[in-house]
């Protein structure tokens, strides 16, 4: 209406010289605008009739598709705390996956000669003791904090959502075994466990710290996962579901799982960081991965001896870590916000 | 349609053969308890009716009267544990549906097969009872794809079938939203679907129109109507409201305390109650065929399931009680072959009317 209100006022500004052509202009202007608000009150009225009962969305628009991540996905684009994330993290995986196309040397290719050299346009991060370009050194080691931090929380999920679907739909007995595991996991610290486990193990390589970790790792998603099945399941639907005869494999899968995947998301995405700083902090401790292996636990761990002469030793690859284990947090963090609004 | 011609397949259920001259559904003494923590809550005490083809039978209550749970029951989709089936027995189409646990004692369902198929379900709230995640198509079309195997296009054609035939427009368009897009009338259409795709011969609908305006309610309720008429289907319809009863049913059961209080003919009920509960709930109506001064709650609140008093379990808010009323269950007396009351006065009660 106001746009039809604001021509008038504009038609009612009379052209100085010729009222002739003023009266034309005045009785084309109000002759459209009545076409255009007949228009619109035909559109308007059709609209009203597209809304009678039953019908929330008018025939002619097209209903936009709103899934939960259709939702999440369109409120995640404009969020720069995503944005800035999910580069970083897309940036690591690239780094992780073709190193060579970073690195400026052979990580490997090490002269003593070229001892602590500090940074410099041909050793960008300077050199290590051997005389290894510590850039590349530390581009490689993406690699291993990358897929360390992905297998470890792509296995200990996949166990989570197995026990925790379990007791969760299940509960009873079954609830209570894997609740009782569960706890006595719980106690275990990840590190101290670490520290005992990889201590036993003669040669600690991607796989063998993995394994540890997804060991120490799963017991709290699995919690995860039953207390969201458990809030799940009490919903209408899943009734709904067991009412029209579905199966319960059919159930966990369809009906409960989709539902339930939310928060485990969330968590697991913000679980890579810690488990890439749990990395770290294992191969700082010399249980972690062992040389000749590359990886920044094992870089930082070797600089705290030269941390007042080399000390860019430490802070190279320290940046690497913080803002990779940074990034994945935060991914959690902008997961969160847009997967389940109420837990902000 | 389930017409006269009667398909081996018809007869087959599962492992079990179904007797076609049997009702549709014989609830018979049933029972169902929670065991929880506080104490044992007896949810359902005796719930017996008998639903025959094309019938309509209303099964009215107050909320906790056990009239959802008893159908959850007969669904065997009763949350358990903490709920079990002490007691009774449960026949579709003279198939016994509940059988005894090895070890409890308790009552198992163990003919899953007639779920969806032969018995299904209208749920009270289609905006919880439908998968968010998924849309309306989909979900309709996995009761084809589960039971009848059907491939994804398949049974996307079937579901804007569905769609169609309980009149939701231009479903072609619809059948790829999701439940939240779609208004509480249309969202119960297409629960309506999703129950009525493979042509069960029952459908329970467990408070159907509770959630929805007044209009819509009677859309809906016209629509199962239409749908019956069209299948020959038997409805149960759990309700609390007396409008809809009055509307559709024809037969009505009265619950309380998990207890049949009344069972009879709609006129019987509403024209000659013979238990007084019946009579405090139409007491508590303003209707249209009955000139009342002013409208009469019912006092008090209905009894705590975990202490359900002595006797008849409607004593402490009745008028007409008696001391035998305290100690003693009424059975059902029969009044004529299709109405009974669990009263001991029931005669007084019903010249009161």
């Amino acid at each position: 209406m106001s746009d039809i209100r604001d021509d008038r006022a504009g038609v009612a500004d009379p052209p100085d010289d010729d009222p002739k052509l003023y009266a034309d202009t005045v009785r084309e202007r109000v002759g459209t605008d009545i076409v255009a608000q007949q228009a619109a009150r035909e559109e308007d009225h059709e609209h009203e009739f597209r809304q009678t009962p039953g019908l929330t969305v008018g025939l002619g628009e097209v209903p936009r598709q709103a899934s939960l991540w259709g939702d999440a996905w369109r409120q995640l684009r404009r969020r720069p705390v995503f944005i800035i994330s999910a580069s970083l993290i897309v940036i690591l995986v690239i780094i992780s996956l073709f190193p060579a196309l970073f690195a400026t040397h052979d990580p490997r290719e090490c002269n003593l000669i070229d001892s602590l050299l500090r940074p410099s346009s041909e050793h960008w991060f300077g050199t290590d003791l051997q005389g290894c370009d510590y850039y590349s050194r530390t581009i490689y080691g993406t690699r291993v904090s990358i897929s360390i931090g992905i297998i470890v929380v792509f296995f200990s999920t996949i166990i989570a959502m197995i026990g925790g679907s379990i007791a969760g739909y299940f509960g009873g007995m079954m609830d209570s075994i894997i609740g009782r595991i569960t706890d006595i996991w719980f106690v275990i610290p990840t590190i101290l466990g670490g520290i005992v486990i990889l201590s036993l193990v003669r040669t600690r390589g991607i796989m063998n710290v993995s394994l540890v970790l997804i060991v120490l790792g799963w017991a709290t998603m699995l919690r995860l996962v039953r207390s969201s099945v458990l809030a799940v399941k009490a919903n209408d639907y899943v009734d709904a579901a067991r009412a029209m005869g579905a199966s319960n494999s059919r159930m966990i899968i369809r009906h409960i799982l989709p539902n339930a995947m939310a928060p485990v998301i969330i968590v697991a995405a913000i679980n890579i960081g810690v488990v890439i700083a749990a990395e770290a902090a294992l191969s700082f401790l010399g249980v972690g991965l062992q040389l000749p292996a590359i990886s920044w636990g094992l870089m930082i761990s070797t600089a705290q001896q030269r941390i007042i002469t080399a000390p860019y030793l430490l802070v190279f690859p320290g940046i690497f870590l913080s803002v990779t284990v940074f990034s994945f947090i935060l991914m959690g963090d902008a997961l969160r916000d847009a997967l389940d609004p109420k837990l902000r | 349609m389930k017409t006269n011609v009667i398909s081996e397949a018809d007869l087959k259920l599962g492992r079990y053969r179904i007797d076609p001259e049997a009702p549709l559904l014989e609830v018979e003494d049933l029972h169902v308890e929670f065991r929880i923590e506080d104490g044992i809550v007896k949810a359902v005490n005796g719930l017996a009716y008998t639903l025959g083809k094309g019938e309509t039978l209303a099964v009215l209550g107050e909320s906790g009267s056990g009239k959802s749970v008893s159908h959850h029951a007969i669904m065997g989709i009763l949350d358990t544990p903490p709920g079990y089936v002490t007691k009774g027995s449960v026949k579709f189409r003279g198939v016994e549906l509940l059988a005894p646990h090895k070890k409890t004692g308790t009552l198992d369902h163990v003919v899953p097969e007639i779920r969806g198929t032969r018995v299904a379900m209208v749920f009270q709230d289609a905006l919880t009872a439908l998968n968010p995640v998924f849309t309306v198509g989909w979900q309709i079309g996995e009761m084809f794809r589960v039971h009848e195997g059907l491939s994804r296009k398949a049974a996307k054609q079937r579901a804007i079938e569905m769609m169609d035939r309980v009149k939701i427009p231009s479903a072609k368009e619809r059948v790829n939203s999701y439940p939240h897009e779609f208004s509480g009338g249309m969202r119960q259409r297409v629960m309506i679907a999703m129950a009525l795709s493979l042509d069960p011969e029952v459908i329970i609908a467990d408070e159907p129109t509770t959630a929805l305006d007044v209009t819509v309610q009677s859309q809906i309720m016209d629509l199962l109507k239409e749908l019956q008429q069209d299948t020959g289907m038997g409805l149960v319809l759990i309700t609390h409201d007396l409008a809809v009863v009055a509307e559709v049913a024809d037969s009505v059961v009265v619950m309380y305390a998990g207890r049949r209080m009344e069972k009879g003919g709609i006129e019987e009920i509403f024209h000659s109650a013979a238990h007084p509960y019946t009579l405090g709930l139409m007491k508590s109506i303003a209707r249209p065929d009955v000139h009342l001064e002013r409208l009469e709650p019912i006092m008090g609140s209905p009894p705590d399931l975990l202490d359900i008093p002595p006797g008849c379990p409607f004593h402490p808010r009745c008028e007409y009680v008696i001391d035998r009323c305290r100690v003693e269950i009424p059975e059902l007396y029969a009044i004529d072959e299709h109405h009974s009351s669990a009263c001991f006065r029931w005669q007084e009660v019903q010249i009161h009317v």
